[in-house]
């Protein structure tokens, strides 16, 4: 789960990890309190959404008084921000962070992931701040540093050190860097992140070391244990088709195509996406409905297909192991006559039972047209939405 | 022979109370799969199916000479489930269990190191020696016994490559659900390994999809090590980078784990990639035309 870059910092500020002092503003009007309270000479006023490249699209300003803080904010609130994060339609920003500005003396790269080859968390750093890290690891790979963390003793002293010193942080700051990366690592095992990127984290003029700019991600398996963070979520940054696909325990993810997917099992969701582009086809989603699905949850993947307008035409693919295919096949049927479907719908049934579901398709009476094989039914999914 | 189990391997299942898990035992026990003993903490000394429960996985290997387990416990326990397996030393312990956070798996992953027992999963639809052992979720009766290895991320993409095999009239020796997690126990080179050294696996079909870099680095295992045909499927062709296609690990990020890398990588090692998920079974046939191994794998009628 994403969360704002205001909320990250405040995480971060409640764990003592040095962040620039700010608030969050919905209005022009909070904004210059927020910034009257800052006492500052300079502040900075910058668009939240849940996608990097803000600056770059004009949803970053430093305002040097009061009235420029109102003039930006009433400029960037409501605005559609597009960057190479958002896709071309781009997100509308709805809040706004008012910090105050720091004297930057050099910006760096702090972040810490997952290594899958590993099974561990990593911490990584450069003297390449403001950067994007995966064009840091392409253009000048010897300038990242990594530090393997053993979880039985978390990340210790001497790695943030070799760290700090390895990316030329300055001989009186060390000390300051090494709190701030202990303290992001607490911050990321107690929480359960999957992500906690600083890009920049900066030394300052007088002597700080602190996040710029801060992007947490947390491990949606994990928030059952952190009420705190899951409400921090903001559904206005997330797919309205997703957010109710997940009430019914539907994995579901919107995709720019025509051709409707319902499959049991990601692995085989993704393979029939596929099939369908292979076949010349454009899949509008990825869609799980998982290992026991009953015909209330066929149901609602139905209806959240449909709720996609440019869906013109489904395509269901199921392998019923332990589920059985003549269960699918009433589920299909009855979503079917609930919703009333008026686009193509072809339904590739196998395994268990499936000599029975095939005549419970035949039988409804409904325009279901039955794939032989899942390679059939991509090919007549296609040439019927054509 | 086969890997990992067979019809000697005794197993006790975790949370064998729960709706999950008792279901599966029951479809475990008619395949005949030899079940000797369930957990559920609090549970201990009543019966399930005929099978006597206990407290703690230790009472259960102390009365029952338990090899291996199979782990149906809620995600939240887990972790804790897969430790006290490994602390029991089991063999083998199979977690089916989706949605463990992944700190705690790399907690676990920490946990092992030094231990005896090898896990299998987490997020996995389990292992099946055809007509010896089946310990998992997946339908014990699409798979034939025969000489072909399966190894795979993907629950339901597994079943639909053993189907066209069976179909085909190719069993296989063992499948092996590896996980859809990016924290997991065995990895692909793992049970290429096995295959490798396994008498009566003669090919193995190996399943992959997009994320981490598995895939890339079995490739190059099976280019230096690998005596046997290996041909491969990559999911994900079209997901879009940044979003987590259902699978925790399924997901391109930094514009690593593209399936287009992963193709790429597998082709250059010399292992034929299906160009879709409904040809996975053609294209090991071809291959075990072209090396003459297609009579040898053919073990049953089409």
């Amino acid at each position: 789960m994403n969360i704002h870059e205001y909320q990250g910092k405040e995480v971060l500020r409640s764990y003592g990890v040095s962040v620039p002092n700010g608030q969050v503003a919905y209005s022009a009007k909070e904004a210059v309190d927020v910034a009257k309270q800052l006492e500052s000479s300079v502040y900075v006023v910058k668009a939240q959404i849940h996608a990097g490249g803000r600056g770059k699209a004009g949803g970053v300003k430093i305002a040097k008084n009061l009235d420029e803080v109102r003039t930006y904010a009433e400029e960037i609130l409501g605005k559609t921000l597009v960057t190479h994060q958002t896709g071309p339609e781009g997100k509308e920003v709805k809040r706004l962070l008012i910090e105050e500005g720091c004297d930057i003396d050099k910006e760096y790269y702090v972040g810490l992931v997952l290594d899958r080859v590993t099974s561990r968390v990593v911490m990584m750093a450069s003297e390449e701040g403001g950067t994007e890290i995966e064009e840091v690891a392409e253009h000048s790979p010897e300038k990242i540093f990594k530090e393997v963390i053993d979880p039985a003793v978390g990340l210790q002293g001497y790695q943030a050190r070799r760290l700090a010193f390895n990316m030329n942080i300055p001989k009186k700051q060390v000390n300051k860097a090494v709190k701030f990366m202990l303290g992001l690592y607490k911050v990321f095992i107690e929480k359960d992140a999957s992500i906690a990127e600083i890009n920049p984290l900066v030394t300052t003029g007088d002597g700080n070391v602190m996040a710029l700019d801060a992007k947490l991600n947390f491990d949606p398996n994990a928030l059952y244990r952190h009420k705190d963070i899951q409400e921090l979520r903001d559904l206005d940054e997330e797919d309205a088709k997703e957010i109710e696909a997940s009430k019914y325990e539907l994995s579901y993810i919107a995709l720019e195509g025509n051709i409707g997917c319902m499959v049991n099992g990601a692995g085989l969701a993704m393979a029939t996406m596929d099939i369908i582009k292979h076949y010349g086809g454009d899949p509008a989603n990825f869609l799980d409905v998982g290992g026991g699905a009953t015909a209330e949850k066929v149901t609602e993947a139905f209806k959240i297909i449909l709720s996609d307008k440019n869906v013109k035409g489904i395509y269901v693919n199921i392998f019923g192991g332990i589920m059985k295919c003549d269960v699918i096949a009433e589920g299909v049927v009855e979503a079917t006559k609930q919703v009333g479907l008026e686009i193509p719908l072809v339904v590739r049934l196998e395994g268990t039972n499936v000599d029975q579901g095939k005549q419970i398709l035949k039988d409804s009476g409904l325009n279901i047209t039955a794939a032989e094989s899942m390679a059939d039914g991509a090919e007549k999914i296609v040439s019927l939405v054509k | 022979m086969s890997v990992f189990i067979n019809q000697d391997t005794k197993v006790i299942v975790q949370g064998i109370t729960g709706s999950v898990g008792l279901f599966h035992t029951q479809q475990m026990l008619e395949y005949g799969t030899k079940i000797v003993g369930g957990v559920t903490p609090g549970k201990g000394g009543t019966e399930v199916e005929g099978v006597p429960v206990f407290d703690t996985v230790e009472q259960a290997v102390q009365k029952t000479g338990a090899n291996a387990s199979v782990i149906y416990v809620p995600p939240a326990f887990a972790a804790d489930a897969i430790m006290e397996a490994v602390d029991a030393e089991m063999d083998l312990a199979i977690c089916i269990t989706e949605g463990i956070p992944v700190i705690d798996m790399v907690k676990v992953s920490r946990y092992m190191e030094g231990k005896k027992t090898r896990l299998v999963g987490p997020n996995c639809p389990g292992v099946i020696t055809p007509e010896e052992c089946k310990i998992g979720i997946m339908p014990g009766y699409i798979h034939k016994k025969g000489h072909v290895g399966v190894v795979s991320r993907s629950g339901t993409l597994t079943y639909e490559a053993v189907h066209q095999l069976s179909e085909a009239g190719i069993g296989q020796s063992t499948a092996v659900g590896i996980g859809g997690d990016p924290v997991n126990g065995t990895n692909f080179i793992d049970v290429l390994k096995a295959f490798n050294e396994d008498d009566d696996t003669y090919a193995v079909i190996m399943i992959g999809e997009i994320g981490g870099t598995a895939e890339e680095e079995a490739a190059e295992w099976v280019k230096a090590n690998m005596t046997k045909p290996v041909v491969g499927f990559i999911g994900g062709q079209t997901a879009p980078p940044g979003k987590r296609m259902g699978h925790a690990g399924a997901i391109i990020s930094g514009g690593k784990g593209t399936a287009e890398e992963k193709i790429k990588t597998m082709e250059s090692c010399g292992i034929k990639v299906a160009p879709t998920p409904a040809v996975m079974g053609d294209t090991l046939i071809s291959v075990l035309e072209n090396k003459g191994l297609l009579e040898k794998c053919t073990t049953h009628k089409a």
